[in-house]
């Protein structure tokens, strides 16, 4: 591995750990919106709320990450991403104002009426977050985003087949792996009635994700031709296995494994991550730009991965401790939110 | 030049854009370009301010938290709960403004980013690390009080203070190369030989970054003694009350003299490597010796109007003498030169506050060193109450006086903004929404906070998760009705 793929990889690993985090509490933002009326959704609320708390922030830096990996590892395809489609971008970068902003205010107040309204900012920029990085995926991965700046249609870009099935599939995605997440929490928060709501909205999504995949397949096959011949070629490997682990964990949710369908669920979407890039390996923005066209000079690689893997000696360690304390947190069933 | 425009130096925008950009989407309307700038400086400015709190909050709370340790003293502790309540909320915010401003560096400045992104992406992956340390470490300090030992509690927060620091020095070099671009060779429109570790050190580093870190915890030490400052002069001027103005304001206090002196060092920086800038910071048309220093003032055709001018100061400043020459506007051709007004006017209004602060600061040492106490005077604590404003004011002009003392370049001598900015129709549009977003955002925080001081007067809404088993509860404060004001 030379030091682009290695900078390639660094870059997926970052964008995995961004949907399987983050995409999660994103998720939970969806369960809070459909969580019912103020009385009776408070319990699933506070669980959520609970569970988000203290992680949210060190999740959501994972994007901040992203953003500069890409800039710095490969500032041509970042420059082209951004400037063509900037219109889902700003909504994705408002969306996150919102959410963050809600949800930090919400904890805040006191009184039922201000818990409400920012619980619903939280809600509803948790549904559009994810959605519109969805067709951020679906325009690259289309093809739709040309090097140079400004240069694709900028409607065109994310307005498309393949970007709306980017954007469902990323909600879906969300809501699936926070249900699954939230499965456990409610156990061993010793809600057990709780867990088994989140069951059945776990079970739900998943095979709803699995509908739209399947649809998804044809989508490609007459949207995105290319990506579609690497997802049954290269990537069949990842593909299937996501499927497989797909079905495994709807079988364990049904005999409520909620520990081991953490892993297998977060195992299955890595797996459909990854198949993405492997699939269109070696163009990054396709059909035209290569990862190595793109590729900053090899002391910038060199440097950066060496900062980031001695930061990893640090973060890591850290981030092991904050969960297990969020683990360990007792679940207070107190009325103040 | 007419009106804002004229103020930013836009004008002659539409002929330079139209030759220069080579995008296939056109080159950017003069509307968007203004509009795009608009909304960096803009977003730029209401991130500063979260910044500096996420800068200078935890100093602010680990001393305090260490002074509780050390003495048992249950005002120190009440303090503590307090500021790391409203820590909660503001890092939050303060994150999600930072992470708008990654997405506007590509949103808006792809032709910055898709050349030099690189060059400058060093010190933003070593920011990257600090902002996960940090957001880890704040993670632990607000959660899990209670459920570690004291001690370890308060080591905790080691790790937060130091990052948040270090996250502002490495994203202060990032600005200092885009005045000094070194560490890399330009071929053919892409990037080779880059030094990246040079580019982060590069000569602009040392008095930008010292001086901003300084400005943070300055901005951070007089907002918070300004809260204080108003219950105080509202009579509740009991022992929690002092302490709380009393830290706090020694913070910034002990720092207003120390950044007069890195300002003048910034200042002589600038007049040896970015003469265009203390130029029109001065409004120094031509080149001479004797230069004067302007107080105040507007720049009509190419000279000082109304300006008070102290002469040959700004002469004496930069080389201890009346005769040394100081380079002026002159020195470039007129389409290289920043808009002078905006640039002189926010230098000056930097300078005052810069002097109001120092001098607040003696009245308070002088009347600490005398008797142990506040200064008497309701006037100290009526000019302590809008001190945490100005200082925020001189960190906006400060960075007004950076970014648009560089115009017309976005990379100095490298770059114009005009080539920087993205040539998609529209982002006017996209200004105007921000703002808007902006605008609730900010009624929101300051709604927030206040709710949150007044809750937290009246001892049932005292938060719980801030509070350890093995920690007193917060005394009622009876004897204060809860008028809105917070404190
Ligand atoms: C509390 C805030 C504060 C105060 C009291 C001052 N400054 Fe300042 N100044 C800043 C906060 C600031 C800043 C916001 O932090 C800037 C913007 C960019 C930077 O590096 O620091 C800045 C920039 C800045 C620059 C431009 C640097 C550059 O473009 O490279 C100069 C020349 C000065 N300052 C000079 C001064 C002088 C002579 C002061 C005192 C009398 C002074 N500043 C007080
Ligand atoms: C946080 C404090 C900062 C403030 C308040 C600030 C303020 C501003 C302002 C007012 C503008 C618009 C200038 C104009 O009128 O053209 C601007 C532009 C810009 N700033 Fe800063 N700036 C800050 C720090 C930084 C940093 C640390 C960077 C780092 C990389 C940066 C990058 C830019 C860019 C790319 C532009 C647009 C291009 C240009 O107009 O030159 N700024 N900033
Ligand atoms: C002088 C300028 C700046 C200083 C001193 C500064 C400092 C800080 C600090 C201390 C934080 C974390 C504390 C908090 O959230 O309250 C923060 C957050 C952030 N800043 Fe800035 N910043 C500056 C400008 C910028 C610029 C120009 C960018 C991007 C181009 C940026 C990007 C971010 C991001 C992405 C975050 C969120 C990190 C997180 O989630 O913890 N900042 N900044």
């Amino acid at each position: 591995m030379d030091l682009v793929q290695a900078m390639l990889v660094v870059l997926w690993v970052g964008v995995t750990l961004y949907a399987l985090l983050a995409g999660a509490d994103f998720g939970g933002g969806v369960l809070d919106l459909l969580a019912g009326r103020a009385r009776a959704g408070m319990p699933q609320r506070r669980l959520i709320e609970h569970t988000i708390g203290p992680v949210w922030e060190a999740n959501h830096v994972w994007l901040i990450f992203v953003l500069v990996v890409l800039w710095t590892g490969f500032p041509p395809t970042f420059a082209a991403v951004m400037s063509t489609l900037y219109i889902p971008l700003t909504l994705v970068a408002l969306g996150i104002i919102a959410r963050g902003a809600a949800f930090a205010f919400r904890k805040a107040s006191t009184e039922l009426w201000q818990q409400r309204l920012f619980g619903a900012a939280f809600a509803f920029s948790s549904v559009l977050t994810p959605f519109f990085l969805g067709t951020v995926a679906g325009g690259i991965a289309s093809g739709r985003v040309p090097p140079g700046l400004g240069a694709g249609d900028i409607m065109a870009s994310w307005v498309n087949p393949t970007s709306m099935l980017g954007g469902v599939l990323a909600i879906g995605v969300c809501v699936y792996l926070a249900a699954v997440y939230l499965c456990d929490d409610a156990r061993r928060a010793g809600l057990p009635d709780l867990a088994e709501g989140f069951r059945r909205r776990a079970l739900v999504t998943g095979l709803a994700v699995g509908a739209v995949a399947l649809v998804g397949i044809a989508v490609l096959h007459w949207d995105a031709p290319r990506l579609f011949d690497g997802l049954i070629h290269r990537a069949l490997p990842l593909v299937a296995g996501s499927a497989v682990l797909g079905l495994v964990s709807l079988v364990l949710l049904w005999l409520r494994r909620f520990l081991l369908v953490r892993v297998t669920a977060a195992l299955a979407v890595t797996a459909v991550l990854w198949g993405w890039p492997v699939a269109q390996y070696p163009a990054m923005l396709p059909p035209g730009l290569t990862v190595y066209q793109a590729a900053a000079t090899r002391s910038v690689l060199g440097a950066t991965l060496l900062v980031l893997a001695v930061g990893a000696l640090l973060v890591l360690p850290s981030m092991a401790w904050l969960l297990l304390l969020q683990r360990r947190t007792p679940y207070d069933t107190g009325s103040h939110g | 030049m007419s009106g804002l425009s004229g103020l930013f130096g836009l004008t002659g925008l539409t002929g330079l854009a139209v030759p220069m950009s080579a995008a296939a989407a056109g080159p950017a309307s003069p509307a968007d370009m203004f509009a795009a700038r608009m909304q960096m400086g803009f977003s730029l400015g209401w991130h500063i301010v979260l910044a500096c709190l996420g800068v200078g909050m935890p100093a602010l709370l680990l001393f305090t938290e260490w002074r509780a340790l050390r003495t048992g003293d249950d005002e120190y502790l009440r303090l503590v709960h307090r500021w790391a309540k409203a820590v909660g909320v503001l890092f939050a915010v303060g994150a999600v403004s930072g992470t708008i401003l990654s997405f506007e560096m590509g949103l808006l400045w792809p032709g910055l980013m898709g050349v030099y992104g690189e060059v400058i992406g060093l010190p933003f992956a070593l920011e990257g690390n600090a902002f996960f340390l940090e957001a880890i470490f704040i993670g632990v300090y607000l959660y899990a009080w209670g459920r570690l030992s004291p001690r370890l509690h308060l080591l905790t927060g080691v790790p937060v203070l130091v990052a948040g620091v270090a996250s502002a020095f490495f994203v202060v070099t990032a600005n200092a190369w885009m005045n000094q671009p070194v560490g890399f060779t330009l071929e053919g429109g892409r990037i080779r030989d880059v030094d990246p570790w040079r580019a982060m050190m590069n000569p602009a580093t040392p008095p930008q970054t010292l001086h901003m870190i300084i400005a943070a915890f300055m901005v951070t030490g007089f907002t918070v003694a300004s809260v204080y400052a108003v219950a105080l002069l509202r009579g509740r001027r009991d022992r929690y009350h002092r302490l709380g103005f009393a830290i706090p304001f020694a913070l910034g206090a002990v720092f207003a003299p120390i950044q007069i002196v890195v300002g003048d060092y910034a200042a002589r920086f600038l007049a040896e490597y970015q003469p265009v800038k203390l130029a029109a910071m001065e409004g120094v048309f031509r080149t001479r010796s004797h230069a004067p220093l302007s107080l105040g003032g507007v720049a009509v055709n190419e000279e000082m109007r109304y300006a008070v001018e102290i002469p040959s100061g700004l002469s004496l400043l930069v080389g201890n003498s009346p005769s040394t020459v100081v380079r002026g506007l002159d020195t470039v051709p007129v389409a290289d030169r920043p808009p002078v007004t905006t640039v002189h006017l926010a230098f000056d209004t930097m300078v005052a506050v810069g002097f109001f602060l120092l001098l607040l600061s003696a009245w308070f040492a002088v009347a600490w060193w005398r008797h142990r106490d506040l200064p008497r005077s309701p006037w100290f604590l009526r000019l302590a109450a809008i001190s945490g404003v100005a200082a925020a004011a001189a960190v906006e002009s400060g960075w007004i006086v950076t970014e648009v003392g560089r115009q017309p370049w976005t990379v100095y001598g490298r770059l114009r903004t005009v080539d920087a900015v993205n040539p998609v129709p529209g982002l006017w549009a996209g200004f105007v929404v921000v703002l808007l977003v902006y605008a609730v955002l900010t009624v929101a925080t300051v709604y927030v906070l206040r709710r949150m001081a007044r809750a937290s007067r009246t001892p049932e809404a005292a938060g719980e998760e801030t509070h350890a088993p093995q920690e007193p509860e917060e005394p009622a404060q009876g004897a204060t009705p809860a008028t809105g004001d917070r404190g």
